[in-house]
């Protein structure tokens, strides 16, 4: 909302200057989002008088010209302009000046052997217009000495304001005058807006045509015919803040319904009454109406939108936008002035659908007020009458404006409980009153009615907020909050400690965390088990965009990606964050996910002089995975490795963390080379994914004291077996069968050789493992230690079909 | 008696000579071996008179120790040669450069760093932390919020929307973490001290708005808050979020349909380039939005308005996170380019915390 100050003295009687008003606005609530002072650079401009202007002795085409500025001795300039004369009243820059057309900072100079101590401006120099052939030639009149800004009425600050949706009263600057007054800001003025008495019966009917359901769409027409008129230019002061604040002067009985619009935020529209054909009615639309709207654009009406109509048929949408075939034009005799109201949501939906945006609609779905209805057509009247002459009809009316009766019984002790404000009951009083509310009644609760124009408030707090906000929330005070009772409580739930450990886990594994988008596109998400419909926006932003992540590694991969195309390719990626399996609440879950490209392992990426870093392989993302289980505080130990993962894995280099076939940890692995391909990624590529909420909670313990530490005495000893098996044995096999021989007396089985080749046959491997045996009560005997030795030799052959190698 | 002087500068002589500790044992053997020179002395001593025995017995065993004692020395010198040889021969050239370890190379993304100081903060001022899902249902996100349908606020939020199910009920992504305030109220009874951090989406991408950013919302609800406990928590929030001795907030009067009244919040600036200090200039950034609960927030959660009351709040902590960490664009955030998150993102053990500094 914009609007001029001098627009705003119309209504408001101030000598508070423009910071002190721009200050204000800002703190009742009308944030002020930008002031432009076209006078500023302009100040230093003055008229000048010419008193002699004279050859100059050494230029033909230059003049020396005395010039009086009002203040003191007359000042030399050379000028090379034509109608530069003895006598000429102009407009006069001095030294030092900023000339904005030119972009020069003026300084006194010497012009062919003669001092020059300013200059007398063109047009063009001051950028009002490109007219370049003369300097400023002004009437004689022209008072010597003002500034030239003030004098051409180019210091008129336009302030731009914010009005946040509950506030339809300030869409007027008279409202805004009236915020301003009540927060002491000067006073309103009394502008009476008498009854202009018809000269003859409306000529043009209105009515409205509605079932008793839909009657709320307008619930009241007013109209007036006016005859006889000349429609031309509007006057210059109408014109100067319509283009101050954005819009294009048209003719004067456009210009007043634009005017009005913004002087009292009462829209209307004016026809060409000889245009219109019988009597003007609202009613709902009929599908497959269509006309001819004033933006150029045809729009086709249906049975939601309420219509403007005569027998002709549609000549616009109500609270809208009018038509182009009934529009006024200079040739304009008649007239017939709409001042309506229009249902907020109605319109609001109209709008939506039809896609216009104007005025009208603005004003009419945040809520027109309904009493200025009939004051806002005696205004247009008389602006008509005013700029153009004619004669009115007497006012025609269809419906009843609804009236107000909304009254709120309120505590004056309702300020302190919401807002802290400690204001006694008269200041409370005096503020709601200033703001037009009608105050009633004594004691501690008092009768407040709610003015017309002010649909946003229905309750006791909508109050509060009207007195703290003119009582200036800047003075309540910042009260501490009732202190804890001692030392701060932990508050994170597990899964937020979990997030936050994961974090720190992985990036200690010297992986760095990206944080990519909730929605990735459609082919991604099915790549990774998602893309259900359920799940895919209506109206993404784009297609890259369109449905909500199944997994992190995804946006990882393509992230991995976007480096390697500046150049980076060994990149080690992590993100804790959500991802979706359905729509519902509990379909959402947190994964802590990594990936790993090309070298960036562990230890490092790339070449280096004590070894090159390897290609990353499936064990790199598994170190990943337990290392995280283990920071989230599971032991990796009891995890169970299933040598198969989801589709986007290698199927022969992946596995699943699970703890049993119900309770899936995650995955990890090499991604699988058709995935890579889909998502125009290169590998190599491993990964891995944790869904948090399905690791289980620690117990619950009664003290934080750990479990004794035992050491033992007696030394452990190590065995080293070897065992030749078939390829598809897995190691866990192996070292569970091992470890099951005993499990009190065998600490660690480990693989420590792994080994595959012709010399053991085709389709066969060595696995080698080191077994721990750890005696509690004595040391082993050489007997006791070969007894258990054959123990695990024999369960790891029966359990793998297995040989010992020899 | 000079023959043994002379037999005693010879073998002085010797072990002076000896250039390894082999030829020092050749030395050693061959004067006090078996058949050593010394030893064959000694030897003899059996055969001579007691007078004679009184004069050379003293003599050898001094002779004999003085060559252990001078053996030993020569032993203990060629030993530490040997070691500095060695030790020479084992120089490497230290300016060869290592690996940096995993722990150095790691980064923590500046949002998550942030949220953990965000915890931190509110955790010492007892609030818990909530959260809820991001598909959210028009109920939740708007309508519980007090937003009439149809209203022009739900317009100003961009919301993207998920397509219609059988009911005709359409899912949408919450536009901002205010339904966590309704999930909240329902499950449980007041005093309720919370904040909200989150993801939030609107469907809005240019230099300053992106389709997916993060909020923290906070709510306290309780029979006594008012807008002078809310102004003091969020003073106290941003002096110990910005890390600075004061900060200086102004609050204006604004518009949100879940709060009344509603206010927003400046906070006084100094914008030098990139840098920003708070608490200083003539600067005002604006940095959040709040009010108190609206009552009909309060009643759509089964709350009375005439006993319970409290305010909420909401802010971008991308944002802050801009401000305080100097980051000029928001869209970076989301980009994954490992040399940004290198730049502005933390080491894994910059943990924040009250005791130590949030940042150290």
């Amino acid at each position: 909302m914009k609007f001029t100050l001098s627009w705003l003295k119309d209504h408001l009687d101030t000598d508070a200057s423009l910071d002190e008003i721009v200050e204000a606005l800002t703190m009742i609530g009308l944030e002020v989002e930008g002031v432009e002072d076209p006078g500023a650079k302009y100040a230093p401009f003055v008229i000048g008088h010419v008193l002699e202007a004279r050859q100059h002795p050494n230029a033909d085409r230059l003049r020396v010209c005395m010039v009086d500025t009002g203040t003191g001795a007359p000042i030399q300039v050379v000028c090379g302009a034509p109608n530069a004369r003895t006598g000429l009243k102009g407009v006069f820059a001095p030294a030092g000046t900023h000339i904005p057309g030119t972009g020069i900072d003026l300084a006194v100079g010497t012009i062919r052997g003669v001092e020059s101590h300013g200059m007398l401006c063109s047009e063009r120099e001051l950028e009002l217009s490109n007219d370049h052939t003369g300097i400023i030639d002004l009437p004689e009149d022209a008072p010597v000495g003002t500034p030239y800004p003030a004098y051409a009425g180019l210091d008129d600050p336009v302030i731009d304001i914010a009005i946040t949706p509950n506030r339809p009263d300030c869409l007027g600057v008279h409202g805004v005058a009236r915020d301003l007054a009540a927060y002491g800001i000067g006073k309103m003025k009394d502008i009476r807006l008498p009854a202009i008495k018809g000269s003859f019966q409306s000529p043009i009917a209105v009515d409205l045509r509605f079932s008793e359901e839909t009657a709320n769409a307008c619930p009241a027409f007013a109209g007036r015919y006016v005859r006889g008129l000349a429609n031309g230019q509007s006057p210059g002061y109408v014109q100067k803040r319509l283009r101050a604040i954005g819009l294009r002067p048209i003719n004067a009985l456009v210009d007043i319904t634009n005017y009005i619009s913004y002087d009292r935020g009462r829209p209307l529209h004016v026809y060409d009454a000889d245009k219109v054909e019988g009597v003007i009615h609202a009613r709902l639309g009929k599908t497959g109406e269509k006309y001819l709207a004033l933006d150029g654009r045809t729009y086709e009406a249906d049975e939601a939108m309420c219509v403007i109509a005569d027998d002709s048929g549609v000549l616009g949408f109500g609270g809208i936008m009018g038509g182009e075939d009934t529009g006024c034009t200079e040739a304009t005799k008649n007239v017939f002035i709409e001042s309506a109201l229009f249902d907020p949501l109605r319109t609001a939906e109209t709008g939506r659908r039809t896609g216009i945006i104007s005025d009208a609609r603005y004003r009419f779905e945040r809520g027109v007020d309904p009493a200025f209805m009939l004051p806002g057509i005696e205004l247009a009247t008389q602006m008509v009458m005013d700029f153009c002459g004619g004669e009115p009809s007497d006012v025609v009316v269809a419906g009843k404006a609804p009236e107000s009766d909304l009254i709120i019984d309120f505590p004056f002790a309702e300020v302190k409980r919401l807002s802290g404000l400690d204001l006694k009951p008269l200041e409370i009083k005096v503020i709601l009153q200033s703001l037009g509310f009608w105050v009633s009644g004594a004691g501690d609760v008092v009768k407040v009615a709610v003015p017309s124009w002010r649909p946003d408030v229905h309750g006791k707090a909508d109050l509060v907020e009207e007195v703290a906000r003119i009582a200036g929330v800047n003075k309540i005070v910042p009260t501490p909050t009732p202190g804890l009772d001692g030392v701060a409580r932990p508050v994170l739930t597990l899964n937020q400690t979990r997030t936050r450990r994961a974090r720190r886990a992985l990036a200690m594994r010297g992986m760095v965390e990206a944080v990519t988008w909730s929605f990735i596109a459609k082919s991604e998400a099915e790549a990774f088990g998602g893309g259900a419909r359920e799940l895919e926006l209506a109206n993404p932003i784009s297609s890259e965009m369109s449905d909500m992540r199944p997994s992190l590694l995804a946006g990882l991969m393509l992230a991995a990606q976007r480096n390697a195309d500046r150049g980076i390719g060994d990149v080690a990626l992590f993100e804790v964050g959500q991802i979706y399996r359905g729509d519902k609440p509990k379909d959402q879950l947190t994964a802590a996910t990594g990936i790993r490209r090309g070298t960036a392992g562990i230890m490092g990426s790339g070449r280096h002089w004590q070894g090159a870093a390897p290609v990353v392989d499936a064990f790199e993302a598994k170190a990943d995975a337990l290392a995280l289980l283990e920071a989230l505080g599971l032991n990796a130990g009891n995890v169970q490795i299933a040598a198969s993962a989801p589709d986007w894995f290698h199927p022969g280099r992946s596995g699943t963390l699970q703890l049993g076939p119900q309770t899936i940890l995650g995955h990890f692995g090499e991604i699988h080379p058709r995935v890579l391909d889909k998502l125009d990624v290169a590998g190599p590529m491993v990964g891995f994914e944790l869904f948090l909420e399905m690791l289980p909670a620690p117990k619950a313990k009664a003290t934080r004291a750990k479990p004794p530490f035992q050491a033992t005495a007696f030394q452990a000893v190590r065995r080293d077996f070897a065992f030749v098996v078939e390829r598809d044995v897995t190691a866990a096999a192996i070292l569970r069968a091992a470890r099951g021989v005993d499990k009190k007396l065998i600490v660690d089985a480990s693989v420590f050789d792994l080994f595959e080749g012709a010399s053991i046959g085709e389709g066969r491997k060595s696995v080698a493992i080191e077994v721990t045996l750890q005696p509690t009560d004595k040391t082993m005997t050489d007997e006791e230690i070969e007894a258990v030795a054959k123990k695990i030799v024999a369960a790891v052959v029966k359990t793998t079909g297995g040989t010992l190698r020899a | 008696m000079t023959e043994l002087s002379s037999l005693e500068n010879e073998i002085l002589a010797a072990i002076a000579a000896a250039g390894d500790e082999a030829a020092l044992e050749a030395v050693r053997v061959a004067a006090l071996g078996k058949k050593g020179s010394v030893s064959e002395r000694m030897k003899s001593l059996g055969a001579m008179s007691a007078e004679e025995r009184k004069v050379w017995g003293p003599a050898l065993n001094g002779l004999k120790d003085k060559i252990g004692t001078a053996i030993a020395e020569r032993r203990t010198v060629l030993k530490e040669a040997s070691l500095d040889a060695r030790l020479a021969e084992e120089r490497v050239d230290v300016t060869l450069p290592v690996r940096p370890g995993p722990a150095d190379r790691g980064r923590i993304h500046p949002i998550s760093q942030v949220m953990d100081e965000i915890a931190e903060i509110f955790a010492d001022m007892g609030f818990r932390i909530a959260e809820g899902p991001d598909v959210e249902t028009d109920y939740y996100n708007f309508t519980a919020l007090n937003f009439p349908v149809g209203h022009p606020a739900r317009e100003m939020h961009d919301t993207f929307f998920f397509h219609p199910d059988e009911a005709g009920e359409r899912k949408l992504l919450r536009t901002h973490t205010s339904p966590v305030q309704i999930h909240t109220m329902e499950a449980e009874k007041p005093p309720i001290r919370v904040v909200i951090p989150g993801r939030t989406y609107r469907c809005d991408s240019d230099q300053t708005h992106t389709p997916m950013f993060h909020q923290l919302e906070g709510l306290v609800i309780d029979e006594q808050s008012h807008i002078g406990h809310m102004k003091w928590v969020l003073m106290e929030f941003c002096r110990a979020f910005f890390e600075v001795d004061h900060v200086e907030m102004r609050f204006r009067p604004s518009f949100f349909p879940f709060t009344e009244p509603s206010l927003e919040v400046d906070i006084r600036c100094d914008r030098r380039g990139n840098e920003i200090r708070f608490g200083e200039g003539d600067d005002w950034l604006e940095i959040l939005g709040c009010g108190m609960v609206h009552p009909n927030v309060l009643r759509n959660c089964g709350l009375d308005p005439d006993r319970y009351q409290g305010y909420a709040w909401g802010m971008g902590i991308d944002r802050i996170a801009m401000l305080k960490y100097g980051m000029p664009d928001l869209r970076a955030f989301f980009d994954a380019d490992v040399r940004w998150i290198n730049h502005y993102g933390f080491r894994p053990l910059d943990l924040p915390t009250l005791a130590g500094g949030l940042s150290g």
